[in-house]
């Protein structure tokens, strides 16, 4: 207690004086930017997640053929979640010229409960939010609906048993989403209608569909509740499930998000190291002293933990403090830029990383202290006794262990923490070796001049501080490049999937006999004519001469791909955005060609003979490729594309996707009238909300990537500020003896120059290889080597170490040499 | 009456580019409450080598040192510490304060660390006792040389110490502050009865000792009263 107390007054004077400054502030910055980039990573998942599920209307949805199971609905409200139900049937719809078949979905009051729907008054016009679901006797259709049909907002049309006033045009609606190609024209009403149409009875086809939505960590607990009760026939997705392309961009942007996140740990374990290593050396003398003063050696380690102790908790508190508010500045700035807000930050990731922060203080600062502790008293009277040697080694490598599990504790993600250590260690010994090396090897070279030689000489006479230099400061500006590197790629992709001009509009339908002409049309409207495929529905029913039973696939997706008939196509060229993965295109006699993913889900391998039921005729045909298919891309494709010679003389419509640029709704209209039986799918605005979102990810990781830059700065700065006594010293013996400043000047700019260049080098060769593995294995991008890194390196390298160095060492040259030999004894 | 300080056969040696170096060659010595002890010999001839074996900073190869009746020498690192702790003040050539304390806190340091309770009043004391009551809350780097010594010796007598051990105390500074920080050293010594063993070159300060131990390459070459 007594000891307690002393460590702490000793603390206050230590921080009163400065002597803590550079510990503390690594220390807080290194806590703020790990709690900044954990928060705001973690705000944008949130944000993203739930952007995502606007695209589905819910976070979660049941789906039935039967009414789906009151208790679930129950179990979401007991939770406090939102859970509203719908229900969506087909149904003539009828005026007194025309009727056709539509999709009606039905739905409680408070649909959509993620997302929103969007009417306007007539084609063309501004759409806008409505406040509520259709009135009771009133419903909302689409564009197909009233195109075919040639109706107006404000008509009447009957549906079942009853007349509803068609109050609106539906321009957006969440619900599409689980059903992008369904067909047929939709129709929004209140669900409280649907009893009075009289289309509704027992045995009737309908989609029951429970929707919940709610706090992330509820229904994500709830998710697992529900999924232990789910009974048969009933279905449960998120839109991870519903989206395979949302998957894809989520999984890679959280990915990405980590990376970021570890990086921050990266460069600030590097801070921390640098400067609990000036710490420990300028607590050389006080401990030395305190040995002089008969201090046993238990009470110097005790009073100097609770100093190191003391100062983690400040600097931990005021870094996780800055990091709240950092974050909180920029999700303010982050929603008014792109207009959403980011949901609130669970707090524990600020706590977590001023844990973070101090665990790593404690994994550096303590080990050497317990080595500390047994310095020899003499090094009162002979100053040149340095801290005990073997001890101190020993402690860094526990160091080192306790800092690799912290990293991989904190990843959440164990390869990517396995890739990131892995990474770190390999390029601390590759680094520190080749310097060791380097030195050797220069120290040999002549040179010319005072300068240059003086500054070798000053890398060569402490070898261990500059290895220690070229290693801490390599390790940062590698986490920043291979950043970097990720980032282009992870934007590139993301561009090259989906670019501005992605289709929007599918036309599915179209008769062989209207294909010339519809194709013309859209020629002298939109400028260039899309390429029109076949499109020939057919059931799998044989797979190398074995029936297909729906009953032996375990998968949910898998039985429902054989329950069902789907499309297929054919040509004899691969379509220009597949790409064959396994096999041969086969252009003549009979062969088919299948989506890897298909293939993978329904076990079917390349060579199986597959057998089709189409229109009542069968054919036996044997698979000669697997393809790789962009279904992020909005185009056309098809999971089984076979030879002419196999389908050409089946039944079959024509489909294609186009690029229908703003305000050219008039050719559509066109289109429409003059081809009454084609139907054309809108996925503007779905198309408008995945990029939207994309655009978000590749805001986010912009702001985070700020942040691993200003860490990097500080890890130089310590870097530098760790060797600052002994230059002071060196300089004012320089000075002393007659070297002028530009002597000086010249000397530190060749040392910084020699340090600035290897980390540079070293930085671009880890970057480029942790790029390469990182890009390749974890987030499945196509690498591209950029040779511009090493530009980038070497240049940020020796730029940044010469201009922080000759900056820090200005104030040094400031000084009378007797002045600084003074202050330091 | 029982030596305060008493070396017998001591012998330091080490290794140095792979041969045995003798540094303090079998020094036999006592020195008794009260006295004032200088050791003198030119630069390398072992005596700061000696004082830190004396002080038990050190452990010779051979040989055994007492201190306030303890056997240095028998005990272990921790004991030595306890030994100094109750009866060795230090004064250095290059002076030792800690440089993220200020003067008065550099005085209160070795009362706070034997947990006294007015520590701060008796350091205060002791830098107006040495001349430094304008100087309390100056950083060591704020003073001079001279100012910094004056602290270095009040934070020395300021817990009453049987034995003040000096290396060359007057070493960084001027002849005329030299001076004046020797008579200051004395004066203390004086008005607290206690034993003075100092290191130096300056036969000037040797010849206000009662005694001085002359060594040369680590042996006592001649013994002179003042």
């Amino acid at each position: 207690m007594k000891d307690l107390l002393l460590g702490v007054r000793l603390l206050w004077r230590m921080l009163r004086a400065g002597e803590l400054t550079l510990l503390a502030v690594a220390l807080a910055l290194a806590v703020a930017s790990m709690a900044t980039v954990a928060l705001f990573t973690d705000r944008t998942r949130l944000a993203l997640e739930q952007e995502a599920n606007r695209l589905l209307g819910a976070d979660l949805v049941f789906t039935s053929s039967q009414p789906v199971d009151p208790a679930l609905a129950d179990g979401a409200r007991a939770r406090g979640l939102q859970a509203i139900s719908t229900l969506a049937f087909r149904s003539m719809v009828i005026d007194a010229k025309a009727s056709l078949l539509s999709e009606i979905t039905s739905v409680d009051p408070g649909y959509p409960l993620r997302g929103t729907t969007r009417i306007s008054l007539d084609r063309g016009e501004q759409d806008r939010i409505p406040e509520a679901i259709p009135e009771p006797g009133s419903v909302w259709g689409d564009e197909r609906l009233l195109g075919q049909m040639g109706l107006r907002v404000g008509d009447r049309v009957t549906i079942g048993n009853r007349d509803f006033l068609l109050a609106g045009l539906l321009t957006q609606d969440p619900s599409l989403t689980l059903s992008v190609l369904g067909m047929g024209p939709r129709i929004l009403m209140a669900r409280a209608d649907v009893a009075s149409t009289g289309l509704v009875g027992p045995g009737s086809r309908v989609v029951h569909r429970l929707l919940v939505a709610g706090d992330r960590e509820v229904v994500a607990a709830y998710r697992t509740w529900a999924e232990a009760r789910l009974p048969p026939g009933t279905r449960l997705e998120g839109v991870r499930d519903a989206r395979p392309e949302i998957q894809s961009a989520l999984e890679r942007a959280e990915r990405f998000m980590s990376l970021a996140a570890l990086t921050a740990v990266a460069l600030a374990t590097v801070a921390v190291m640098l400067a609990g290593r000036r710490f420990h050396e300028r607590q050389l003398d006080v401990c030395a002293m305190l040995r002089c003063l008969g201090v046993s050696q238990w009470r110097v380690f005790r009073l100097q933990f609770v100093q190191l102790l003391g100062v983690g908790i400040i600097a931990s508190v005021l870094g996780s403090l800055l990091g709240l508010a950092s974050q909180a500045v920029l999700g303010h700035w982050l929603s008014t830029v792109i207009g959403i807000s980011l949901p609130q930050p669970s707090s524990d990731a600020a706590v977590r990383a001023s844990g973070l922060g101090l665990a790593l203080l404690l994994s550096f600062g303590l080990p050497p202290l317990l080595a500390l502790r047994k310095i020899s008293a003499l090094r009162v009277l002979r100053h040149e006794i340095g801290p005990p040697g073997a001890a101190g080694a020993a402690a860094y490598v526990l160091g080192a262990g306790c800092v690799a599990l912290l990293v991989l504790w904190h990843s959440g993600d164990l390869r990517l923490g396995a890739y990131v250590l892995a990474g770190s260690v390999v390029t601390l010994t590759i680094a520190a070796g080749l310097t060791w090396l380097c030195l050797r090897v220069l120290s040999t070279t002549g040179g010319s001049g005072v300068s240059w030689r003086y500054g070798i000489a000053s890398l060569r006479r402490r070898p261990a501080g500059t290895i220690w230099q070229v290693v801490a400061l390599s390790l940062g500006l590698t986490a920043v490049l291979t950043l970097t590197l990720i980032r282009s790629d992870l934007l590139r992709a993301w561009e090259g999937n989906l670019p501005a001009d992605a289709p929007n509009r599918f036309l599915i339908n179209i008769q062989p006999d209207q294909a010339q002409e519809v194709a013309e049309l859209l020629r002298s409207r939109l400028g260039n004519a899309p390429t029109f495929y076949p499109m020939v529905r057919g059931r799998l029913v044989g797979i190398n001469d074995n029936p297909v039973d729906p009953a032996t696939y375990p998968e949910d997706r898998a039985r429902r791909l054989v329950e069902r008939e789907f499309n297929m196509s054919w040509t004899d060229i691969v379509p220009a955005h597949n790409r064959i993965t396994a096999g041969a295109w086969g252009s003549q006699g009979s062969a088919l060609s299948v989506e890897e993913g298909i293939a993978r889900t329904l076990g079917i391998r390349l060579g199986d003979r597959l057998t089709y039921d189409v229109a009542g005729q069968r054919f036996t045909a044997e698979v000669t490729s697997l393809r790789k298919v962009e279904w992020d891309s909005f185009r056309v494709n098809f999971f089984v594309i076979a030879t002419p010679t196999l389908l050409r003389d089946y039944p079959a419509t024509f489909i294609t996707s186009f690029h229908l640029p703003v305000g050219s709704t008039e050719a559509m209209n066109e289109l429409v009238k003059r081809f009454p039986t084609l139907v054309v799918i809108d996925v503007a605005s779905l198309v408008g909300q995945v990029q939207a979102m994309i655009e978000q990810v590749s805001r986010a990781v912009t702001f985070i990537f700020v942040f691993t830059v200003a860490a990097g700065l500080l890890v130089l700065y310590a870097g530098i500020v760790a060797t600052h006594d002994e230059r002071v010293r060196e300089v004012a013996i320089m000075r002393t003896l007659g070297a002028n400043r530009r002597q000086v000047l010249r000397a530190h700019a060749a040392e910084f120059g020699i340090i600035g260049a290897l980390t540079g080098l070293f930085s671009a060769a880890a970057a480029t290889a942790l790029g390469y593995a990182v890009a390749l294995n974890l987030l499945g991008l196509p690498y591209r080597a950029d040779p511009m890194v090493w530009a980038l390196g070497l240049l940020v390298g020796i730029l940044g170490v010469v201009s922080a160095g000759m900056f820090f060492t200005r104030r040094v040259l400031a000084t009378p040499p007797l002045t600084s030999l003074r202050q330091l004894g | 009456m029982r030596p305060i300080v008493e070396a017998v056969g001591v012998v330091k040696q080490v290794r140095s580019d792979g041969r045995d170096l003798i540094i303090v060659d079998n020094v036999t010595l006592s020195v008794f409450p009260g006295e004032s002890v200088a050791i003198v010999g030119v630069s390398g001839s072992g005596k700061s080598t000696l004082l830190g074996l004396l002080a038990g900073l050190d452990t010779p190869s051979r040989g055994s040192v007492f201190l306030d009746g303890d056997e240095l020498t028998a005990l272990d690192e921790d004991g030595r510490a306890a030994v100094r702790a109750r009866a060795v003040g230090f004064v250095f050539q290059s002076f030792q304060l800690l440089p993220a304390l200020t003067a008065v806190e550099n005085v209160m340091l070795p009362l706070e660390l034997a947990g006294a309770s007015n520590a701060r009043k008796s350091a205060e004391m002791m830098l107006e006792r040495v001349g430094l009551s304008h100087r309390l809350t100056h950083y060591p780097r704020q003073l001079s040389g001279g100012e910094q010594q004056r602290v270095a010796i009040a934070r020395a007598f300021v817990t009453k110490p049987k034995l003040l051990l000096a290396d060359e105390p007057t070493g960084n500074l001027d002849a005329a502050t030299g001076l004046r920080i020797v008579e200051l050293m004395f004066e203390l010594n004086r008005e607290q009865g206690a034993t003075l063993l100092l290191v130096t070159h300056d036969e000037a300060i040797s010849r206000r000792c009662h005694r001085t131990l002359r060594l040369a390459s680590g042996s006592l070459v001649a013994e002179e009263p003042a």
